[in-house]
């Protein structure tokens, strides 16, 4: 009887093991098989919606992209944010830059069969600029200064007089216009689509004219998109089958990576990049710095207020250590309130060097001979511009030490911190921001004019010499005299010291080395359509 | 015993409408707000004023409540602010994942739990009953993403053996019949299918095991020796009946009570998400779905997850109750 029982119990262990070892590999992804590629992209998080005009999230821009095309875009082949032709094959500029003026691609359709054309884009912009009473379409005021009704808006009509004709009549004329336009939430829908899902257009349906055609979504795990078989952008897409994955965790998202999983991921801890950069069976990307990291102090609370304090802190901080011990060297020591890569940023300011005796120096002529105690609010949770916000606090804490001023800091969870920042009750606070069409009125009127004080300026800081500078800039469409007034804007912050600007992040990318033709863009994501895999 | 099962499902509606109570009150206390939070920061503050408005989050926190409570009564779970998907179709693929994956880890840690303990009682204080207890203690204390990861860099990067994450092949799909795959694949008949879908679920089930395994033994070691102790045991070893025999057949049976009310805990607490292990392995279970919805503030996800826990629980520890009596008799219900 014994023997039986051990008998059954080996041959068990034994078919389980053959079983095991014999399915080995099987679950990798099939990435190179005959009948189509498919490429499968591991991220962090869900999308929340695929119809692009409601969200704001990163995530769901990434999937977006690849299904909706914009009327312009960015040059993603250069991995810059320059505008190029898209939708609209070409466009003219009138009336001292109040009127645009756009010819569309003709014989585009799209991928539900209706199609494509000036109406389209008509009907798509009224959706949105309609989209007060829903409160909606977030980024569209935003971007264009209001709702219809909003005195802000920039927008004064939107009309199609022939099939292939757009034209935008401004109420002002606008820097960033274009740029704007090139924005993965303002890409143009089917509006056949739209009227006939409603509700439920974005969840259950996604139709643009886009490389890829929107197949399935398994919600918090993976959202499947399946080449355009009509996709006017001719050869293109390389790729049969797009495969979005959520893994929440960055490392076993790397441990799918390397088993064959996935093939391309975002997110990767800046510890576990060197274990994969030298190796030949990975590709490391870093998306170019469209972002920055920044100590922010609420002027209006002492001893913030004081000038000499804010500079005097500016001092107190060693971005090469944190960006060596938090950044693994990948990221750049910002000086200026917004990344080099954008127009007007401005080359010759002197960033405030480290140098502790110095800010001791200025602390006492600022009244603080032996420093001061104050609280430092921090994000729980890791950004692309910060992926460590709690080390990087530790970090300045110490550094805050040695001129005297006691830290205290404090961990707010995302939801929670962006509430308190609003309503100001952080003294010293660490934020970033990533830039959303690569221009610098996003950057500095965004975060630092005092129009902006209750959404992102967090400092409550108000300048009216800086206000000036920003507005006139928004409206000034020559390029050289743009640049002149964001130089004089960004000396005017640097002098005044509203921030600690800390880093240019670099977000990491890892991806299987048969991938090629893959370029980040510097906005965050990017067409899937050049990529291909060998 | 059918008028106990009565009143204790009646007992239900109190609870659950207690926890409605609580978890709203909770969640209205801490900070964020839904229109912010689902905007983000490129919001202005008149869309999210808007969004507010739309949302009806601006209403009077008792309106709120009881538009939610009647949204409940009326069996509908609401509406997701988020994804404006109704609750009660997207809860339940999520809520399927997570009790495939209790199942099956609940199922190791019984097997492997209830035996070790048997042995090492059994055994007492021999070299198996210390390996065992130790084991047990390193179960016990091992964190679970630690873990996680350690088999996913043996088992899948290292030797290949085990896919990694998910719950399915990503190029694979199944069809969806009742949202549980194990059963899906088998009613269709798909048994490769099949197959993986278990080679999916050792991993993570072994992971998420680990911690009730532990206690499954300790416990059932403690209860064994006491029964061993008792008198009938020792009357059967006199007649001379197989130790084996004994122990699975009479002590067993005796010592179980207790077992089982610590499997009925452990078992309910694992139905409330296992957050961690489902973040490890890119689980989609109930977990995860309301840790999103908490980062959203979603607030009728969070309020319609938590009750749909609540639930889960309360029904797990009733089935344990009415099983008290399956086992001994003696046991009655009134």
């Amino acid at each position: 009887m014994k023997k039986k029982y051990f008998s059954i119990v080996i041959s068990l262990i034994v078919v389980l093991t053959l079983a095991l070892t014999g399915c080995a590999g099987g679950s990798s992804s099939k990435s190179s098989s005959n009948a189509g590629k498919t490429l499968v992209f591991g991220r962090g998080a869900d999308a929340t919606s695929l119809d692009p005009a409601v969200v704001t999230d990163g995530e769901s821009f990434r999937v977006t992209q690849n299904i909706f095309d914009t009327l312009v875009s960015y040059d993603y082949s250069k991995q810059s944010t320059s505008v190029k032709p898209s939708l609209a094959t070409s466009w003219n500029i009138t009336n001292g830059g109040k009127t645009y003026t756009f010819t569309l691609k003709k014989g585009i359709k799209f991928q539900d069969g209706t199609a494509f054309n000036a109406q389209a884009v008509v009907f798509n912009f009224e959706r949105w600029m309609n989209g007060k009473k829903s409160g909606k379409f977030a980024y569209f005021p935003s971007m264009f200064g209001g709702y219809k009704g909003d005195a802000g808006l920039v927008i004064k009509s939107v009309t199609a007089p022939n099939a292939t004709t757009v034209v935008f009549n401004l109420k002002r004329p606008s820097a960033p216009f274009l740029k704007n336009l090139a924005m993965s939430p303002f890409a143009i829908s089917s509006p056949a689509a739209i009227k006939k899902y409603g509700a439920k257009y974005g969840t259950t349906a996604a139709v643009g004219t886009g490389a890829y055609v929107f197949k399935s979504w398994k919600h918090n795990d993976t959202i499947t998109l399946e080449k355009s078989k009509d996709y006017w952008k001719k050869g293109l897409p390389k790729i049969s089958k797009l495969i979005f994955k959520v893994i929440p965790d960055n490392s076993s998202r790397l441990n799918a990576l390397k088993n064959g999983e996935i093939d391309l991921m975002d997110g990767v801890n800046p510890s576990d990049v060197a274990g994969v950069s030298g190796n030949k069976q990975y590709n490391v990307y870093y998306r170019p710095p469209m972002n920055i990291a920044y100590l922010g102090f609420n002027v209006t609370m002492k001893p913030f207020n004081n000038t000499k304090v804010r500079q005097a802190l500016n001092m107190a901080v060693d971005k090469q250590s944190i960006i060596k011990a938090f950044y693994n060297g990948q990221a750049q020591a910002a000086v200026n309130p917004m990344p080099p890569s954008l127009l007007g940023y401005d080359k010759a300011i002197k960033p405030y060097a480290f140098d502790v005796k110095a800010a001791k120096k200025l602390l006492a002529q600022a009244g603080y001979p032996h420093g001061f105690s104050t609280t430092l609010y921090t994000m729980a949770n890791p950004r692309d511009y910060m992926p460590e916000p709690q080390n990087v606090a530790q970090s300045i804490q110490s550094t805050f030490g040695k001129v005297g001023v006691k830290v205290k800091i404090v961990t707010v969870e995302w939801s929670s911190y962006i509430t308190k920042l609003t309503k100001g009750g952080a003294p010293m606070y660490l934020m970033g921001w990533t830039g959303d069409n690569g221009d610098p009125d996003n950057f500095l009127y965004t975060l630092l004019d005092k129009d902006s004080i209750g959404s992102n300026n967090f400092s409550f800081y108000q300048n009216s010499k800086l206000h000036n500078v920003l507005i006139a800039a928004q409206t000034e469409t020559n390029t050289a005299k743009r640049v002149a007034l964001y130089d004089k804007a960004q000396v005017i912050l640097h002098n005044d010291a509203p921030w600690v600007p800390l880093v240019y992040g670099k977000p990491v990318l890892v991806g299987k080395s048969t991938i090629t033709g893959y370029k980040p863009s510097p906005t965050g994501t990017e067409p899937f359509d050049t990529l291909n895999v060998k | 015993m059918l008028s106990y099962s009565i009143k204790r499902l009646l007992m239900l509606v109190p609870v659950l409408l207690g926890m409605t109570i609580i978890v709203f009150s909770i969640i209205h206390a801490i900070p964020g707000n839904p229109a912010q939070t689902i905007l983000g920061t490129k919001a202005t503050p008149e869309a999210i004023h808007h969004l507010n408005a739309s949302l009806g989050l601006d209403k009077p926190l008792y309106v709120q409540y009881f538009t939610y409570l009647k949204d409940v009564l009326t069996g509908n779970l609401g509406t997701s602010i988020q994804d404006n998907n109704a609750i009660a179709s997207e809860i339940w693929p999520h809520l399927a994942a997570t009790i495939e994956l209790s199942f099956a880890a609940m199922l190791i840690a019984v097997i492997i739990g209830v035996n070790a303990g048997i042995i090492s009682a059994w055994k007492k204080n021999s070299v198996v009953d210390y390996i065992a207890m130790i084991v047990a203690l390193i179960g016990v204390s091992m964190p679970i993403f630690w873990l996680g990861l350690l088999e996913q860099w043996i088992f899948s990067v290292k030797l290949n053996w085990l896919p990694s994450i998910g719950q399915t092949d990503i190029t694979s799909t199944v069809a969806p019949i009742t949202n549980l795959y194990l059963v899906d694949t088998l009613l269709e008949g798909q048994f490769g299918q099949f197959w993986m879908v278990v080679r999916h679920l050792i991993m993570p089930a072994v992971a998420l095991a680990t911690i009730p395994m532990a206690i499954i033994a300790r416990m059932t070691r403690s209860s064994m020796l006491e029964v061993l102790g008792s008198d009938y045991i020792r009357t059967a070893k006199a007649k001379g009946q197989r130790m084996g025999w004994i122990v699975y057949k009479y002590a067993l049976k005796n010592a179980f009570i207790p077992i089982l009310t610590v499997i009925g805990l452990q078992t309910g607490l694992m139905l409330g998400g296992a957050i961690l292990t489902e973040t490890i392995f890119g689980w989609p279970g109930i977990g995860l779905y309301v840790y999103n919805a908490i980062q959203a503030r979603d607030y009728p996800v969070i309020q319609s997850g938590i009750l749909i826990i609540a639930f889960m629980f309360i029904m797990v520890n009733f089935i344990v109750d009415l099983l008290y009596g399956l086992i001994d008799p003696r046991i009655k219900y009134r």
